[in-house]
């Protein structure tokens, strides 16, 4: 019954995508007041259908309804709850249907709480994100139907990727999704903004809470799944420049330099044509990361059946609806008329920097994460491009970018003297030369980019804060307390990122129970192996004291797990955090002679790079109450003139 | 820059947006393309030593690949439905005198040893590869994979995914090649 009752919710919603798209072109086009005044409520029944399909789905997989190919596949009635849920989406047509409830979910966000904008282009803007779920309705029902139904059903299901059993991954392809389909708002604003040609300051500021939202999501998700790469693979890593990373990083990139950008034109009306062109940028790379996670270009274990089919079925849809985007940013940027000018050495010029900044960067993971598929293309051979091209290539490009994001927020709007911008740097400069000179003197010889990274992360720290002084803290706008905390966690990141790179220690050792070895300033006792049993899964569990200096001991457990639905081996490795890092171990096979591999690593100030990204998305969620609680506030003053 | 170069640029992101679809077309209509060959061939076996794969059986090492006789080694796993289906090819190749040794992937040895029931076993010994190390190492990128192996343990030639009946003359040619 659930399974025909979410099929049912999903085609009325697509249907209603459908009618949404057509009254609002058609309103527009004919000027009809009447059918443009259905839209707002048909595209908040549509959200609300498609939030019934998903919890549709999601009943079925709490009850374990076997009769369901998807709930056969990665479901089993011996995983924890958390799990069972986790699986609606932990898969291919279960994380399809929540990347279309979130679009239409968003899209009724908009048209429940949008009051600012322009009724026209609001109705375009609706109209565009109708059109954009009318594809992936048509990608679900056709292509990857999630409610398919198996006849007769089997008595057990298949289980859940055993690395896909872990909270961590029950977050974050929510937070991540939010984030990469929120983006959908703005590209449905741009295209919106283009039809009816309102490409301005009031554009600018309604579409900036919801690229702030997006945002944030989109920030702690790739924060969250770094941070589950680092402690579920066990490979002592927390950034691998692997495609599907890098699909979760591009959009980033571009949702950030927008970011930036829409400020420049809400603020001074500069740089239309460019803020419209990231809008659909932002989410096009979205839409080129679902592309290149899904149709299985990427990935070529041929142990898993991939579809080609469902890959140009994607592809068709990124033709339509980038393609489409393009041509009339084409046909109609050109009659935006260019916004007001200012100076190189301003505000504005800072953040023309940063976009560029960003988007080189944007281009050369753009380019290292396509090239060895285009290279396949073009010549047949297979290679790849690993971290050492985009550590060299993006990682000059990025501390350039953290100069300047240190500089920017000293400078005024529309123009500024070079002078008394040297005297705000002062002090960050002779503390970035102070760090500089500690380092060289008394620190152990590390690599040019961490030591970069270090020095400056100490003068950015100081210039973020810099906004701040001599201001009236109690009188300082909340959004300025975003951005000043958001580029403190860029600084806080940076510090975690370059001392993880500097003064890791790692030893690989086969030990036997009794022994004791060192790491950095740790000395590791290995004191047991026993085997232990989980809900679904078995375990050699390894018990280890480490020791630094005089403290008292702390306990390390480590398991190499065996799941039996479906069969696998996980290594669980023991992270313990103390206030200056984070000791890492894991416990890997036995060889004949009694003797375990233990793999040990001493990383100083790592913890540090995730707190950086909550900071980061902190400061992203004051500077959007802020930038609410203003515009109420504008608006409450507005009526009572009226 | 003047007017008609303005227009020009704002075409240049559908040109290279363009660029890209062209390339994943091309990618997703080529689907022999999912192959990755192993930069192996030609090269000695890694070393390894493989605890067993099934109750009963041998481990693998790689000095059982230098007995004089070339021998296929089969990656294969006891979840991989393709395996299942060469099979018989396989029970035919050690019919027709072939040895074939295999390394069993992310597997447990009773789930193997069910498998071999249930589809039969040409295999003379099994090693357990439960991390894909050397798998890895073989340069094999998934299962099946069968590579052929001389008699000083060079491998000679690799078939990637699994043995079709069409596809037996070909390994039995690859295995008298490599005498």
């Amino acid at each position: 019954m659930m399974a025909e009752a979410g099929l049912a919710a999903l085609w009325l919603a697509a249907a209603l995508a459908g009618l949404q798209f057509i009254l609002g072109a058609a309103g527009l086009a004919r000027g009809r007041d009447a059918l443009m005044g259905a839209v707002r409520p048909v595209a908040v029944v549509q959200g609300a259908l498609t939030a019934i399909a998903f919890a549709c789905l999601i009943i079925m997989f709490v009850q374990v309804d076997l009769s369901v190919k998807l709930v056969i596949a990665n479901n089993h009635s011996a995983k924890p709850l958390l799990y069972r849920i986790a699986g609606a989406w932990g898969n291919h047509e279960g994380s399809m249907l929540m990347w279309v409830t979130i679009l239409a979910v968003a899209g009724a966000a908009v048209a429940l709480f949008e009051r600012r904008l322009n009724e026209r282009t609001l109705i375009a803007t609706l109209a565009a994100q109708a059109f954009i779920g009318l594809g992936f309705y048509a990608f679900l029902l056709f292509a990857s139907n999630p409610f398919e139904r198996v006849f007769p059903a089997p008595t057990e299901g298949n289980g859940l990727n055993p690395l896909l059993q872990d909270p961590g991954l029950a977050f974050h392809p929510p937070t991540l999704y939010l984030g990469y389909v929120g983006l959908s708002v703005a590209f449905s604003f741009a295209v919106g903004a283009l039809v009816t040609r309102d490409v301005g300051p009031a554009f600018a500021r309604a579409m900036r809470p919801w690229v702030l939202a997006a945002w944030i999501f989109l920030t702690l998700g790739i924060t969250a799944g770094s941070y589950w790469a680092y402690y579920e693979l066990g490979w002592g890593g927390w950034w691998f420049w692997d495609p599907v990373e890098n699909a979760s990083l591009m959009p980033w990139l571009a949702a950030t330099a927008l970011l930036h950008s829409v400020t420049v034109l809400a603020t001074r009306d500069g740089l239309r044509a460019w803020t419209v062109m990231l809008a659909v940028v932002a989410f096009s790379m979205s839409m080129v990361g679902t592309f290149l996670v899904r149709s299985g270009i990427l990935t070529s274990v041929h142990a898993f059946a991939v579809d080609p089919q469902r890959g140009a079925f994607i592809l068709g849809l990124l033709v339509l609806y980038i393609g489409g985007a393009l041509v009339l940013f084409g046909l109609r940027v050109g009659t935006v008329k260019e916004g007001s000018q200012f100076e190189a050495v301003s505000r504005e010029g800072a953040l023309v920097l940063n976009n560029l900044l960003l988007s080189a960067i944007l281009g050369v993971v753009l380019v290292g994460t396509l090239y060895p598929l285009m290279a396949e293309a073009m010549t047949g051979e297979k290679l790849s491009v690993g971290p050492p091209y985009f550590n060299s290539a993006a990682g000059p490009i990025a501390l350039l970018l953290i100069v300047a994001m240190g500089a920017g927020p000293l400078l005024r709007w529309r123009r500024d003297d070079i002078k008394p911008l040297v005297m705000r740097l002062a002090l960050p400069t002779l503390l970035t030369a102070i760090a500089f000179l500690a380092f060289t003197l008394f620190g152990p010889p590390i690599g040019i980019f961490p030591l970069l990274g270090l020095i400056l992360a100490a003068g950015v720290a100081a210039a973020s804060i810099a906004p701040l002084w001599k201001r009236n803290l109690r009188r300082t706008p909340l959004f300025t307390w975003g951005m000043v905390i958001a580029h403190l966690g860029i600084a806080v990141a940076l510090v975690g990122m370059a001392s993880e790179t500097a003064f890791t220690k790692e030893t690989l050792v086969a030990a036997r129970p009794g022994e004791t070895h060192q790491v950095g300033p740790w000395a590791v006792r290995f004191d047991s192996v026993d085997p232990v049993a989980g809900p679904n899964w078995t375990a050699v569990e390894a018990r280890l004291s480490a020791t630094r200096g005089d403290a008292a001991p702390r306990t390390l457990i480590t398991q190499s797990r065996m799941f039996y639905a479906p069969p696998t081996e996980t290594n669980e490795a023991s992270i313990t955090s103390v206030l200056d890092g984070q000791l890492y171990v894991v416990l890997g096979n036995a060889d004949d002679q009694g003797r375990w591999q233990l793999r040990l690593w001493w990383k100083p100030w790592v913890t540090l790079i995730w707190l950086g990204g909550v900071m980061i998305a902190l400061g992203g969620l004051l500077s959007l109450i802020g930038r609410v609680v203003r515009e109420r506030r504008n608006h409450m003053a507005t009526e009572a003139y009226a | 820059m003047n007017r008609r170069t303005v227009r020009f640029v704002l075409w240049v992101p559908l040109i290279l947006f363009l660029l890209f679809v062209a390339t994943f077309a091309t990618g997703l209509i080529k689907p022999e393309s999912r192959v990755i060959p192993s930069k192996m061939v030609g090269k000695p076996l890694p070393e390894f030593a493989l605890p067993p794969g099934a109750p009963g059986s041998a481990g693998l090492a790689h000095k059982d690949f230098t007995q004089g006789q070339p021998r296929l080694l089969n990656i294969f796993a006891s979840w991989c439905v393709p395996c299942a289906a060469e099979a018989p090819q396989l029970l035919q190749l050690a019919n027709a005198g072939v040895p074939i040794d295999a390394i069993a992937i992310r597997d447990r040895p009773e789930d193997v040893a069910r498998f071999l029931g249930r589809w039969g076993n040409p295999y003379q010994r099994i090693g357990s590869d439960t991390q894909s190390a050397v798998q890895i190492a073989m340069g094999s990128a998934g299962v099946p994979e069968t590579f052929v192996v001389d008699g000083k343990g060079i491998i000679r030639h690799q078939h990637i995914g699994e043995i079709r009946p069409e596809d037996v003359p070909a390994i039995l040619a690859a295995v008298k090649a490599a005498q």
